[in-house]
């Protein structure tokens, strides 16, 4: 049987169901995240571990310009390495049919028995041991381009025009992200991963017996350092471009930085939503014992004790608590499974392992519990104070007493109205307090994800506008001599040309160490630019290199110091050269230098790795077809078409983000202002009602209700920037690692929309609010005494 | 000392301020229909001071309610002097109580964030033809003490509040349900006298209910309603000032 206190527990929370509804989602919001963030990371962390493990993911990777095989005994003997194995890699220029531009590739030699990184077949076979011309594509470039076992293309490979038989699709735990070199996100048109035969890669590229590409598998407790030194010791002579692990190798940076993510994610959001639904609950508890009071009074003269009424309120808290958890369980497993079935269509797994995320949901549901339980405490501390004959009392009004701030807001003069405003947000300090702070959150919730859109328009403008201003770069399969910028000019449509130079490069400073490229630039040159984010385009000092800070920070050095600079191609020049200027880069790990200091410093004739063209657009075609035939060109970037690629990825991934980010803050504006109007009005109706009474439009006694909530809205707007820019600042910090960065900076424009939305979510949260004052029966509300 | 307060001219021709006929209300609780008021009709002229009286349930308040504009009949109509009340909409009734009515009740419904003389201001600010709020509260004698809060002020002090508050627009009338209900009799004399004095000195149609029949006797007229009807209605011949009543 239903004892009767459960009875009125139940009809209780069905006369608060609004404002339960508006607590449970805020608290759902915090679980949901939870539920999915985990959800998804560890979907993904195990589904990354299984791929790594069956298909034998390499731990270090190594590019090098020729060794012989008999080395790969040697590297295998290493203490700490299980297995090593060498392959042939190279770039070619691609020609399929039916594309106009030119795609890239990147070959990769398939050794008769592979033992690491196992292509996974997918459609077709892998290509036959006997065929010459037969190859198996990634399948993301071959779906892209419709190139079906069976089908033909042609490749330059070097400096002959191939045909090349489709085989196969097959994927690769080595390019579960695959980017083309020098791009910034995946094109799968545009550039694909091509396996071919062993024997058939060294005799295009005369290598047979040699590799120039190797993959190392540590054994179990090998130290990645240790191996990493012996290996770059090993292949200097080789032309060894120096040894990375894991974290450097651009497929798992990628997805580990978006892990990374996901874990910040789950670790920074939820405690925003907690801590808001704690303090809601608090303030509808506290509001509703002060209207029970006169009943708690009759259930203590009846002879319940203390902690029946402390235990009735906990439950009422407790119910609440559990919707939140329930409806955040249930919209977080949802959410979870939307955002890995993005993560499985933008990373190429060949299968994906769910997880339940019990972990998750218990973990959220007793923080959700606890939030609400905790929230509930002080309120129910006070009911269960409460002696019998004090709760039958009315309860003490208000004391309005004139203090100081009291003559002050008097002194202004302002309409009685604007002052019953001001007075009652100076009665209750504590209650403005919490509402502010839950709406200074939601804005805070807001800028830090629309942020996300400055730190996109600041990479468009950085990449496309200030630094990359050419609209075509080719990548010299060889470095060539500084004449090649001029033969280039000759080539269809081109109207200025501009060469660079390039080379892998392994920083030294004391026993810090720091692998990146060195980028030489010519004097005189403006298409590709290097920028400082602060002062814009630099130019190359007369000596010494430019170092973005965080490689600086890294090494430990500044202006002034001396850096050790190992080329990693030949002639494998070590140079000593002083630190020249730090600049800001928010991305861009790159060194600079200019182009006479480096090649006076080498010793050699200047070279080019790179050519930069300015083309007449209507001539592309001519370019592009020309391109494909040229043996010396080994990878074209069309940063027109990057730019719009660019923008359609972000376009469409960080829309999805923003809406969920905004759904998320306006719920937490929502909770809180409904919430708090919805205390005011209880506590206030008879007020609203008597300047009814006395002739006040229902306008002018709206204006007192939602002046007041507006007010404590506009003053949350400035804390909630500041916390905002907490948050995108720790975001930035928690998602970047060395390979992925994302930049900071805030424009006007997200702070404005974030208040706009926040002010709005408000507006609608006071008029729903509003609308119930509407509909109230004055004379009853007047006799209606507490 | 008795004093016995003149009557004033109550000139016939003028039409009155109120104007009730055969005025209804019923009042439905769920499947329960509670008929408070059944077939009133009566007519209220100006400069009148009127004491409503009869026992709690008599149908006093809902008249009231209904003559200040807070509540609509079942039937009948009701005039404030050629204005139909009963065909007005809500916004046009709250114009109404704006311009033309003054409310006291029995718990003064002061705003307790609000001084004594922002309480008036309060009506000051949004009526058209108002006295200073520090005059209205002097003819209730509380100029002294306009800068209390209300929880500052003794409850007789707040109900002469809320009558500076009534009468600082001027209205045309001034309607209190049970202005001394919830004071002792020392205190509910000063309220009366507040009344009497606004009365006689503004000329505004006063209306007072009450269920203490000694009241009636500073009255001009005295309505007395049982059941939602009018049992009885009889003018005073003579008037007693405030301090000659006592309960």
């Amino acid at each position: 049987m239903v004892r009767a206190l459960e009875r009125k527990l139940l009809r209780d929370l069905r006369r608060i169901w609004a404002q339960t509804v508006a607590i449970a989602l805020v608290l759902a919001c915090g679980v949901m995240v939870m539920v999915a963030a985990q959800a998804t990371q560890r979907a993904l962390l195990a589904t990354q571990a299984a791929y790594y493990e069956r298909f034998r993911f390499a731990d270090i990777f190594a590019g090098l310009t020729r060794a012989p095989r008999a080395l790969l005994a040697d590297i295998a003997a290493l203490p700490g390495v299980a297995q090593a194995e060498g392959r042939i890699s190279f770039h070619a220029v691609l020609d399929i049919a039916g594309i106009e531009a030119p795609a890239m590739g990147r070959i990769l030699s398939l050794p008769p028995n592979p033992a690491l990184n196992l292509p996974l077949l997918r459609r077709g076979a892998l290509p036959e041991p006997d065929r010459l011309d037969q190859v198996a594509l990634s399948e993301p470039f071959a779906a892209a381009n419709g190139l079906v076992p069976g089908s033909r293309f042609q490749a330059v490979l070097n400096g002959q025009l191939r045909t090349l038989e489709v085989s196969g699709w097959v994927l690769s735990p080595e390019f579960i992200y695959s980017v083309a070199p020098g791009m910034m996100m995946p094109d799968d048109r545009r550039f694909g991963l091509i396996w071919m035969n062993e024997q058939a890669a060294a005799a295009l590229m005369d290598m047979a017996g040699a590799f120039n590409d190797l993959s190392v598998r540590l054994a179990r407790g090998g130290d990645a350092r240790a191996v990493i030194a012996a290996l770059d010791q090993m292949l200097a002579p080789y032309g060894g471009a120096g040894a990375q692990g894991r974290a450097q190798q651009t497929s798992h940076a990628f997805l580990d930085s978006e892990l990374q993510q996901l874990g910040a994610l789950a670790l920074y959001l939820p405690p925003v939503f907690l801590l808001v639904s704690g303090f809601l609950v608090n303030m509808v508890l506290a509001r509703l014992i002060a209207i029970e009071r006169p009943q708690i009074g009759l259930l203590r003269a009846l002879g319940y004790r203390r902690r029946e009424i402390g235990a009735y309120y906990l439950k009422l808290a407790g119910l609440i608590g559990a919707v939140g958890v329930v409806l955040g369980w249930a919209f977080g497993r949802w959410l979870g499974a939307g955002m890995l079935a993005i993560y499985a269509d933008f990373f190429r797994f060949p299968f994906l392992l769910h997880d339940p995320a019990f972990g998750a949901m218990a973990l959220s549901g007793a923080l959700g519990m606890a939030a609400a339980l905790l929230g509930a405490l002080r309120a129910v501390a006070g009911a269960m104070r409460l002696s019998p004959a004090e709760a039958m009392q009315p309860p003490t009004p208000p004391n309005f007493a004139r203090g100081y701030l009291d003559r002050k807001i008097a002194a202004l003069r302002l309409h009685q109205t604007s002052m019953m405003i001001l007075r009652a947000l100076l009665r209750w300090p504590g209650r403005a307090m919490i509402t502010l702070s839950g709406v200074a959150l939601s804005v805070a919730v807001l800028v830090a994800s629309y942020f996300i859109f400055d730190a996109v328009d600041l990479i468009h403008e950085r990449v496309f506008d200030q630094s990359n201003r050419q609209q075509i770069t080719l990548a010299l399969a060889q470095p060539a001599p500084a004449r090649a910028v001029e033969d280039a000019r000759v080539l269809p449509g081109v109207l200025a040309s501009e060469g660079a130079f390039g080379v892998p490069v392994r920083l030294v400073h004391g026993h810090r160490s720091h692998l990146t490229a060195l980028q030489a630039q010519y004097e005189g040159t403006s298409l590709a630019r290097v920028i400082d984010d602060y002062s814009g385009p630099i130019l190359m000092p007369p000596s010494g290199l430019v170092l973005p800070d965080l490689v600086a920070r890294k090494l430990g050095v500044g202006p002034g110091d001396l850096v050790q600079a190992e080329l990693l191609a030949p002639p494998r020049s070590r140079l000593e050269l002083p630190v020249a200027r730090v600049i800001h880069q928010s991305f861009g790990a790159e060194a600079h230098i200019a182009a006479s200091v480096l090649f006076a410093e080498m010793g050699i004739a200047p070279q080019v790795s790179h050519i930069h063209l300015r083309i007449d657009p209507d001539q592309m075609p001519a370019l592009q077809a020309r391109i494909k035939t040229l043996p010396a060109i080994s990878g074209l970037s069309d940063w027109q078409e990057l730019r719009s690629q660019f923008a359609a990825t972000i376009d469409e991934s960080l829309l999805t983000m923003a809406m969920i980010y905004t759904v998320i803050g306006v719920l937490i504006a929502i909770g809180v202002i409904y919430n708090a109007a919805r205390i005011q009005v209880s506590e206030r109706l008879h007020e609203l009602a008597t300047l009814r009474v006395l002739g006040f439009r229902r306008a002018e006694v709206g204006f007192v209700l939602v002046g007041e909530m507006m007010l404590l809205t506009l003053l949350a707007l400035p804390l909630g920037w500041f916390l905002g820019y907490q948050f995108a600042q720790g975001m930035v910090a928690a998602i970047s690692t060395d390979v992925v960065q994302m930049p900071f900076t805030i424009s006007r424009r997200t702070f404005a929309l974030a208040s706009v939305v926040v002010v709005a979510a408000a507006l609608g949260a006071v008029a729903l609010v509003q609308r119930r004052v509407g509909r109230v029966d004055l004379v009853l509300a007047l006799k209606a005494r507490e | 000392m008795a004093r016995v307060i003149p009557m004033p001219e109550v000139t016939k021709p003028h039409p009155p301020v109120f104007a009730a006929q055969n005025v209804t209300r019923v009042f439905r609780m769920g499947k329960v229909a509670v008929q408070a008021l059944r077939g009133v009709s009566l007519a209220l002229q100006e400069a009148e001071m009127v004491v409503l009286l009869g026992a709690s349930g008599s149908g006093k308040s809902t008249l009231l309610n209904i003559l200040g504009g807070l509540d609509q009949p079942t039937e009948g109509r009701v005039f404030f002097r050629q204005t139909e009340l009963t065909r007005a909409s809500d916004s046009a009734l709250t114009q109404y109580r704006r311009d033309h009515v003054g409310f006291v009740f029995q718990f003064y419904n002061l705003v307790p964030s609000l001084t004594a003389r922002e309480n008036v201001a309060l009506v000051t600010e949004i009526a058209r033809n108002p006295i200073p709020p520090e005059a209205a509260l002097d003819l209730v004698g509380l100029g002294a003490r306009m800068d209390h809060f209300p929880a500052e002020l003794s409850g007789g002090e707040q109900q002469r509040v809320a009558i500076a508050r009534a009468i600082a627009k001027q209205p045309d009338v001034l309607l209190c349900d049970e202005p001394t209900g919830a004071l002792d009799s020392t205190t509910g004399i000063q309220v009366l006298e507040a009344l009497c004095r606004v009365n006689s000195e503004l000329g505004t149609a006063t209306v007072l209910i009450t269920h203490n029949a000694e009241i009636q006797r500073i009255a001009h007229r005295v309505i007395v309603l049982a059941d939602g009807r009018v049992i009885r209605d009889t003018r005073n011949e003579t008037r007693l000032a405030p301090a000659q009543v006592s309960w």
